[in-house]
């Protein structure tokens, strides 16, 4: 499975849950299956997702899901020890490892050579580290939410992309549509 | 009163409860402070765009953020600040140790602090400079315009502000 057929996949499951998405493609291709206030897509600053999502749990008590990729985690791997030193129970990071930096033509990145991400994760603190395969996504997602645990969720998957449209949306709005479901 | 308690007084006085530090020397005593406080939640970054990630996420969450950090951070952080911080339209104070000013021992340091005003007037952040120990009186105010208007503020705090640098 490509990270499309995931995400169509998982829609059901993310429809009613805080989700920060990646920067590029993934947050195009999540806007397009299924748009919701409370998506807050990522439109620039490659590698924050993991961050934004954690300021959001740590600040509030709703589950937050971070949809990553394996090249993002790479551009921000200090985040790693600040989540496995700080990460709450509502706050599950689910990088889409396919192994390759999908939004800029699939270049290959060091996750599909020799780089064993949910070992940095482990080994950077984080207690609750999952490895799935694509297929089993679902599943993995539902049981990280339903047991209150930090977990990181690696979903090792193939490489490519959907064609989607670019999110036209202006940041502010997104913005203030995210902060209202958050409080709702 | 110390310097340091005045200032996380005033962060706190303006609500704000998650602060993200990384360090510098002349802001050991403000992270000390900052992390003694009860009604502050201090996460520590490993990098300053990711602070300012934690302080975006931290926003949307319903808690008012803040960053400490060092001026050579604005090296590191002019992307996250235009695409992710002022692109949504977020407040962020950022309480910056002014390295390379004057009383600066580091020659290396004032590569950086040379550039620190230009860049933060190339991207419209509204910049206050912090001499002596007197300019704190406005902490206050500009914390306040910092959530009236949205926007990152730099506060950048220099060596004769703190009182000098290490043995001086």
């Amino acid at each position: 499975m490509i990270r499309s057929e995931i995400l169509r996949e998982i829609a059901p499951i993310l429809r009613d849950q805080l989700v920060v998405c990646n920067i590029g493609i993934p947050s195009q291709e999540l806007h397009a299956i299924d748009d919701q206030p409370s998506n807050f897509y990522m439109l620039g600053t490659m590698g924050l997702a993991s961050s934004i999502g954690l300021g959001l749990a740590l600040a509030q008590p709703k589950t937050v899901i971070v949809i990553d990729g394996d090249g993002s985690v790479l551009t921000n791997l200090g985040t790693l020890p600040t989540i496995g030193n700080n990460a709450p129970g509502n706050y599950i990071l689910m990088i889409i490892d396919n192994g390759s930096y999908g939004s800029t033509g699939d270049q290959p990145t060091y996750t599909g050579k020799k780089t064993d991400l949910a070992g940095m994760a482990r080994a950077a603190g984080c207690d609750n580290v999952v490895v799935v395969q694509d297929v089993d996504t679902g599943p993995a997602l539902q049981a990280a939410i339903e047991g209150g645990q930090a977990t990181v969720l690696v979903v090792k998957c193939d490489s490519g992309n959907a064609k989607m449209p670019v999110i036209t949306m202006d940041p502010v709005i997104i913005r203030d549509r995210f902060m209202k479901a958050v409080r709702a | 009163m110390s310097i340091d308690a005045r200032i996380v007084d005033d962060l706190v006085a303006n609500g704000i409860e998650f602060v993200t530090t990384v360090p510098c020397k002349q802001l050991a005593g403000v992270i000390d402070e900052v992390d003694r406080r009860e009604g502050i939640f201090h996460i520590p970054s490993n990098k300053e765009d990711e602070g300012m990630g934690l302080c975006a996420g931290a926003w949307m969450g319903g808690k008012r953020p803040a960053i400490i950090m060092q001026n050579t951070a604005i090296g590191v952080t002019i992307n996250t600040l235009a695409t992710l911080i002022q692109y949504y339209r977020m407040p962020l104070p950022m309480l910056i140790s002014y390295r390379g000013e004057l009383r600066e021992p580091v020659a290396c340091q004032v590569e950086m602090a040379v550039h620190t005003k230009a860049l933060l007037a190339q991207l419209n952040i509204p910049t206050y400079h912090f001499h002596r120990q007197s300019d704190v009186e406005e902490l206050d105010m500009i914390l306040k315009y910092t959530f009236m208007c949205s926007k990152p503020v730099a506060i950048l705090t220099d060596a004769n502000f703190w009182g000098g640098y290490g043995d001086q």
